[in-house]
């Protein structure tokens, strides 16, 4: 049964009319309105950037926060493969419903179908857009547009401007807010952190952010605030996340009222550089693109293995019907493009069976040997000559030499804060966009698929939805920022701080989150057990205490410190580890990257149990030390067959 | 392994700053340069001292932010990386290591290595972009712009905005920052209408914010990590001029 908390708005008809037809209801604000209304938005990434530069562009008051020097500097800006878009300029049949499709079958049945049909319809108006505000995409000799294809896919619908696609749309949405902050109607604030939301009335009214270079707290004030502030994959310490992404505004919010959803599902991506060392602090993504042309193998015989672990062949010595390319055996259909899941517990499968690769047995090749052949030097260096540069200076070998060597990492989180079709939280007037919300990607996010969410939710969906809110708000005087919701709000974020000097222990931030990401990558990364789990957050738990013993947060409040801002993202990241593992127990199948040991096939792929677990599970908070409540959301596909993933035939 | 670290410590941009020499040991063979700045920090903290302030993010030369003068070079002794790019294996055991800030009146201190880029969203801000609203655009194929062209555009559009130009320049010049952006968009169709006043607005702003001339000595692009080259200027010139002819 539906849970009355969880209002999903979704539209009735036919799934291709909804958006449709949702726009037609919602109310809309005139031009000289709008200038009476303020919207925070926090988060300078694809989905906050796009998104308040729309509101300006529409005559809305913006404020927008960043944590980086600039809002260029966001963690979009390190996709690099590509962007989707239903655009069929391959003519390979390509459609909105197969986007869709490829999209919830990606998802593992887990994501709404009408937020991804409306993802897919939006995407290809992102292209255009895009295209207008100057982002250099791949072009063909005869000038059109390029393609090439992402895992999970058949078809090619993955526009890319070289490896560094997240880079240039991001660059263009933060022209777009430029060109809004040059007009005057965004307000930007840089090295500006989100400490708490607050809440009047019942309602999202405005934020409580420390300005990192003095320290101050300050308060701000708004008709509406949109999150936009990425996923929580930090969690993990080690991961492809920029090191200074966080959960702790999402995490504020959760706290306040909004529901956490599906926490549980993780992205691991499969091509990233392996682990070297105790010291290591990042993992360094090798772009999925690299899986069009690049072949993934480990040797046949053990024997090549221990030789290849002592050096004392290389790779390119081992003859090619002793090589295991273990996809395209395992896969046929799609090969070294199947989806990130598949790809990342096909290698770990390959790893704990003792065939990786270097001398901490986690590693597998991702090979260009035979596309170089095949293609030329030329034309493998424009597709991927920045990436093998990349891999080169932090690896010392050269890709076009040696295989490279990859093992799968923590990418992105598909849960976040619940929403509905509007894209509202659980508390009236608080939005969420992009990674930080649940909507689009079920259990598995596939390639080429976020900066597209992104991008989608924050040119054509959220500047449109936010309007029937704001549509009733115009009348409402400014939010007033002496009120004594903001008083409150204000002493307990000082508390917060104060508490973390007052410890005066001996270890560093940094050491203490690797230990939670240790716990959390043995008991909560790819292969998942009851018992492991519950060992987990027994184990957080211990590791909460001692951080709340032994921290040492050095300095001052009132000065530029980055101990303080870690130490207060860590302490979230405690939180949020301990419900994702609580999410993590509670889905007791196997779907897209969360794996069950207990529920896989004969041939070890993901089981799922539609009956017990076809839903959203959103989490609300209780208070401190309680278990949180679990509200559910029932999936339903009425234009979409449920089916078993098959990546076979 | 061990090092030296000769490191410029500045309290707050209204304190005078100085260097201080620390000596950091265990550092593995393959550390980056800033995980050897962590390791230094952890003992830093530990000793009950304050840590090194530094800018950085994403830690794989995308997002712009790290910024260190390292031995006298911009991102240090390694070609088209960023500091995060940098590793130990260029430096041998033992050695001593002096790190800088950028050091520019257009950037002042923050803290520590820590400095204020604002001028360049300014810069920015003043024309960098196409003016176009969401819902505007026509289908992407309708705009063809060859091959080649795409691919120059992109070569100036791969800029990060960290700022090693201004850095390594001796007249302070943002010449290669706005030239990057001013080439890239003036490259494509949809770019040109408004080619001549982005040139124009962006090099005022930039005379307005304390940067200096340009003199051609092209170490910006020596030292650029994404390999922006001077070609970006020339072309940056030829859009001014002719913005300066139609006056």
């Amino acid at each position: 049964m539906a849970d009355n908390k969880l209002v999903s708005k979704i539209p009735d008809g036919p799934l291709a009319e909804k958006w449709t037809k949702r726009k037609s209801e919602i109310r809309i604000v005139s031009p000289n309105n709008k200038r009476k209304l303020e919207v925070i938005v926090v988060g300078t990434g694809l989905g906050g950037a796009s998104a308040a530069a729309s509101l300006g562009e529409m005559g809305y008051n913006v404020k927008i926060f960043c944590i980086s020097d600039s809002p260029r500097r966001a963690h979009s800006i390190a996709a690099q493969g590509g962007i989707n878009a239903a655009k069929n300029y391959q003519n390979d049949n390509d459609s909105v419903y197969r986007l869709f499709y490829d999209t919830i079958k990606g998802g593992d049945y887990r994501s709404r179908e009408a937020n991804v049909y409306r993802l897919a319809e939006v995407s290809a108006a992102i292209i255009d857009q895009c295209v207008a505000q100057g982002v250099p995409f791949a072009r063909e000799y005869g000038g059109y547009l390029a393609n090439r294809s992402f895992g999970g896919v058949q078809v090619s619908r993955t526009f890319y401007a070289r490896g560094q696609t997240g880079q240039q749309l991001l660059l263009g949405a933060y022209a777009s807010l430029n060109k809004e902050i040059a007009a005057g109607t965004v307000k930007s604030y840089p090295r500006h952190e989100m400490l708490d939301l607050v809440i009047i009335n019942g309602q999202a009214k405005g934020i409580i952010a420390r300005n990192l270079v003095t320290g101050e707290i300050e308060r701000f004030g708004a008709h509406a605030v949109v999150l936009a502030t990425g996923g929580y994959g930090n969690a993990y310490f080690l991961s492809t996340n920029a090191m200074n992404s966080n959960g702790s505004a999402a995490w504020q919010c959760y706290k306040k009222g909004a529901f956490f959803a599906n926490p549980c599902f993780a992205q691991i991506h499969p091509t990233c550089i392996p682990v070297h060392g105790e010291q290591q602090c990042k993992l360094t993504l090798m772009s999925e693109s690299l899986r069009n042309d690049g072949r993934i193998w480990v040797p046949k015989k053990m024997e090549d293995v221990l030789k290849l672990r002592k050096h004392e062949i290389k790779p390119s010595q081992i003859p090619e019907e002793d090589r295991d390319y273990y996809l395209e055996r395992r896969y046929p259909a799609f090969g070294n493009l199947v989806p990130r899941d598949v790809a990342s517990r096909a290698a770990k499968e390959r790893c704990d069976a003792g065939f990786g690769v270097n001398e901490t047995g986690l590693a597998v090749f991702l090979d260009f040997a035979d596309a170089i052949k095949r293609l030329g030097h030329q034309r493998v260096e424009e597709r991927y000559g920045n990436l093998f540069q990349m891999y080169e200076k932090i690896t010392s070998s050269s890709p076009w030499e040696e295989p490279m060597m990859i093992y799968p990492a923590i990418h992105y989180t598909m849960g976040g804060l619940w929403v509905d079709y509007d894209l509202q939280t659980t508390i009236p007037g608080l939005y969420a966009i992009g990674e930080c919300n649940f909507s689009d990607h079920g259990g598995n996010r596939l390639g080429a698929s976020a900066l597209m969410q992104g991008l989608a939710d924050g040119y054509f969906i959220l500047p449109y939805t936010i309007g029937d809110y704001l549509s009733h708000k115009f009348a409402e005087p400014k939010t007033d920022v002496s009120a004594p919701e903001f008083d409150e709000a204000e002493k307990a974020v000082r508390e917060r701080i104060e508490k973390l000097f007052a410890v005066k222990g001996t270890e560093t931030v940094d050491s203490i989150h690797k230990k939670l990401g240790r716990i959390m990558w043995d008991y909560v990364g790819m292969a998942r057990t009851e018992e492991g789990l519950k060992k987990g957050i027994e184990e957080i738990g211990k590791l909460r205490e001692e951080f709340w013993k032994t921290v040492r947060v050095p300095g001052t409040n009132e000065e530029f410190n980055q101990e303080l801002e870690k130490a207060l993202r860590l302490v979230d990241f405690f939180d949020i580890g301990e419900l994702m593992a609580r999410d993590a127990l509670n889905r007791k199948e196997s779907c897209g990257g969360h794996f069950r040991e207990e529920m896989q096939t004969e041939e070890g792929e993901t089981l799922r149990d539609d009956k017990n677990f076809m839903y959203v599970a959103a989490w609300e908070y209780k208070g401190d030390g309680k278990e949180p409540e679990l509200h559910k959301e029932p999936l339903q596909y009425e234009n979409i067959k449920i089916a078993t993933r098959n990546y076979k035939d | 392994m061990e090092y030296n670290v000769k490191v410029w410590r500045q309290k707050n941009a209204k304190s005078k700053g100085h260097f201080e020499t620390y000596h950091v040991t265990d550092v593995e063979e393959d550390a980056s340069f800033l995980e050897m700045l962590d390791i230094l920090n952890d003992q830093l903290i530990r000793e009950g001292k304050d840590p090194i302030a530094f800018d950085h993010d994403c830690r794989e030369g995308i997002c712009g932010a790290c910024s260190l003068y390292i031995d006298g070079r911009a991102h240090g002794p390694d070609d088209q990386v960023t500091t995060c790019q940098l590793f130990m294996r260029h430096f041998k055991p033992g050695a001593t290591i002096t790190v800088e800030p950028w050091r520019s009146g257009a950037f002042p201190v923050i803290k520590d290595l820590v400095v204020d880029r604002q001028a360049f969203d300014k810069i920015l801000q003043a024309g960098g972009f196409i003016t176009v609203r969401a819902g505007q655009a026509q289908d992407g194929n309708a705009i063809l712009i060859p091959h080649d062209t795409a691919e120059d555009s992109m070569d100036a559009a791969a800029c990060v905005g960290c700022g090693a130009c201004v850095a390594t320049c001796k007249n302070g010049s943002a010449m290669l920052f706005v030239a990057a952006r001013v080439s890239s968009l003036a490259l494509l169709p949809q770019g040109k209408p408004e080619a001549a006043r982005r040139a124009k607005a962006m090099v005022a702003k930039m005379d307005e914010l304390g940067f200096g001339n340009c003199t051609n000595t092209r170490a910006c692009e020596m030292e650029c990590p994404k390999h922006v080259t001077v070609d970006h200027i020339a072309r940056l010139n030829r859009e001014f001029l002719k913005a300066k002819f139609s006056e």
